[in-house]
């Protein structure tokens, strides 16, 4: 399966990343590739096989309903690159 | 051409847990400073592990039961990711094709007949971080983030902004008497977006869909769609058509707006959460999840029916809350099923009244089922009249005194004693020798001006009927 120029921007803009018109086309061929690896595995027959979801057979893992101590306001905020009346400073939000 | 109204609702609610869906953080942020209750998990680190909060299933399960959902064995959580700056991992654990609920009803009394709406699924979720618009940036606090949210999905089933609305009201009412949420709109606990498309008369096809969003309050969700099903008439009679698209209700303007939508917001890509194991639920902790679950709304507004013989629209606004519905039960138990009615008024008049204007729900009252049992006994007794009966009760929802103190301290006991009233109407009579005069030529009313001047002298206090009935005695007498 050979990934169109316009369906690799959209991944591009979904991840968030800014591609040059070269970038774009080296992806285009190595994205293609890596499905095409994938492929392969449309050989083999499933009909009969349950989807896996997990690769380790655990279920149910639960926790309590119990309340524990949470970090503290600077240790939460230490690492912000910005911040302001103890909140993360972000870009503005469009709406 | 006449259209139909096509409405589907999205609710989420946050539950009551103590802690967080994924982390052990203290899920009740409401009075917490900004960033105090969270953690790497909730504040998305990378090489956390989350963990399911068991409450928050069972809450989930409750409410599904309760909407009569179908609890499939295996479900499991699935990550939706978008860019957004509330939600720092870049995903919201949700879950997408194994809910842990589908294919649900609640009804509705819409203009007295009742209505069926279909539920598509009920799931679980994490909120979100909250955000705070400044010019030109915003501020993120993480105490939201991780809180459990629950998502109930109805069918695009209601033909009516009024339906909507009784859908809304109904569900909040479920889940505030499951006790798995507060449902409060206002505060952002329980939160709404509506789908509204209109279709001509008889079609089967949808028309355009239309999200509408920032609906705080019932009333605005009714407002919105109100608004929506003109816009949209208006805009199809003129021959266009109803873009797909996602509007936000401006409260103070009365309209909606078209908001710059989230760019490829419906390309989620959602795949199996892989830090989650899949739940099998087993049917036995569904049975005494069943087995445990209260009367809701629907039954006990029945059974208040036959048990009390009340109305329709009394058992439906006493049930409308279980606090209310407790309060009045608590009552009649006191007092006697007999007193049910009188009870039932009391609680949808003056005292409903007073709570509003105070703006508190019936818990919060001064005023215990007891002692308003207590006041009502001394109107039985003859100590209080009815007018009297309403000052008294007044005065014990500001003070939260008991009836026969407030009786006391005030002297409203109301005078019974014949000597004391024949004094004041005699009084009355010579006072006003024009009424006595209209009366003997045949004026009725002016028996009831009299009546009314021994009221006034007695600050209300005299036995009407007693007052009355010495009225027409002396009346009678003085004309002989």
């Amino acid at each position: 399966m050979k990934l169109s120029h316009q369906q690799v921007e959209h991944i591009a803009r979904l991840a968030r990343l800014g591609l040059s018109a070269e970038e774009r086309d080296k992806f285009s061929l190595q994205l293609s590739d890596i499905l095409k690896n994938f492929e392969v595995l449309n050989e083999l027959n499933t009909a009969d096989v349950m989807p896996a979801t997990h690769s380790i057979p655990l279920q149910n893992v639960f926790r309590e309903d119990e309340e524990a101590s949470s970090y503290s306001q600077d240790e939460v905020l230490a690492n912000a690159p910005r911040k302001e009346e103890n909140c993360f400073k972000v870009k503005a939000i469009l709406e | 051409m006449t259209y139909e109204t096509v409405i589907g609702l999205e609710v989420h609610a946050q539950l009551l847990t103590r802690s967080k869906m994924f982390c052990s953080c203290n899920a009740d942020y409401a009075s917490a400073p900004p960033n105090t209750h969270v953690c790497p998990v909730c504040l998305g680190m990378p090489g956390v592990l989350p963990v399911i909060n068991k409450k928050a299933v069972e809450y989930t399960i409750m409410t599904a039961l309760a909407l009569n959902c179908t609890i499939p064995e295996y479900t499991k959580f699935d990550r939706k990711n978008y860019s957004y700056p509330d939600l720092v991992k870049g995903y919201q654990i949700s879950q997408y094709d194994y809910p842990i609920s589908e294919h649900g009803w609640l009804t509705i009394d819409s203009n007295g007949a009742k209505k069926k709406i279909n539920i598509t699924r009920v799931h679980l979720e994490e909120d979100v971080a909250k955000s705070q618009h400044r010019e030109g940036y915003s501020l993120i606090d993480m105490n939201r983030s991780g809180v459990p949210l629950m998502e109930t999905v109805s069918e695009p089933e209601m033909r009516s902004p009024e339906e909507a609305r009784d859908y809304l009201v109904k569900l909040r009412s479920i889940l505030r008497y499951l006790g798995v949420s507060n449902g409060n709109m206002e505060e952002g606990s329980f939160r709404c977006d509506a789908n509204i498309s209109l279709r001509p008369s008889g079609s089967t096809e949808l028309g355009g869909k239309v999200e509408l969003k920032n609906l705080n309050s019932f009333k605005a969700v009714y407002q919105a769609l109100q608004y929506e099903v003109k816009r949209q008439t208006a805009v199809l009679e003129e021959g266009g058509t109803i873009a797909q698209e996602t509007r936000g209700w401006a409260d103070d303007k009365g309209i909606t707006v078209t908001q710059r939508s989230k760019e490829y917001a419906n390309d989620y890509r959602y795949f199996p959460e892989p830090d989650l194991p899949p739940l099998f639920l087993d049917r036995a902790w569904i049975k005494e999840i069943h087995d445990g679950l209260p009367e809701l709304p629907e039954a006990r507004k029945e059974r208040f029916m036959t048990q009390y013989c009340l109305s329709l629209s009394d058992a439906s606004i006493l049930t409308s809350s279980r606090t209310m519905a407790d309060y009045f039960e608590d009552s009649v138990r006191l007092m006697g099923p007999d007193r049910a009615k009188l009870i039932s008024n009391w609680i949808q008049g003056d005292f409903s009244r007073l709570l509003n204007a105070v703006g508190i729900e019936i818990e919060s009252a001064k005023i215990s089922p007891e002692e308003l049992v207590e006041m009502l006994t001394l109107v039985d007794k003859g100590t209080l009249n009815g007018p009297a009966a309403k000052v008294v009760f007044e005065e014990m929802f500001h003070t939260g005194k008991k009836a026969s103190a407030i009786v006391e301290e005030k002297k409203l006991s109301q005078i019974s004693d014949a000597a004391e009233i024949k004094k004041e109407v005699q009084q009355a009579m010579s006072g006003n020798p024009r009424a006595v005069s209209d009366y003997r030529s045949g004026k009725e009313s002016a028996l009831a001006f009299l009546t009314g001047q021994v009221m006034r002298a007695t600050r209300g206090r005299a036995n009407p009927s007693l007052v009355r009935e010495i009225l027409i005695e002396e009346l009678r007498n003085s004309q002989e």
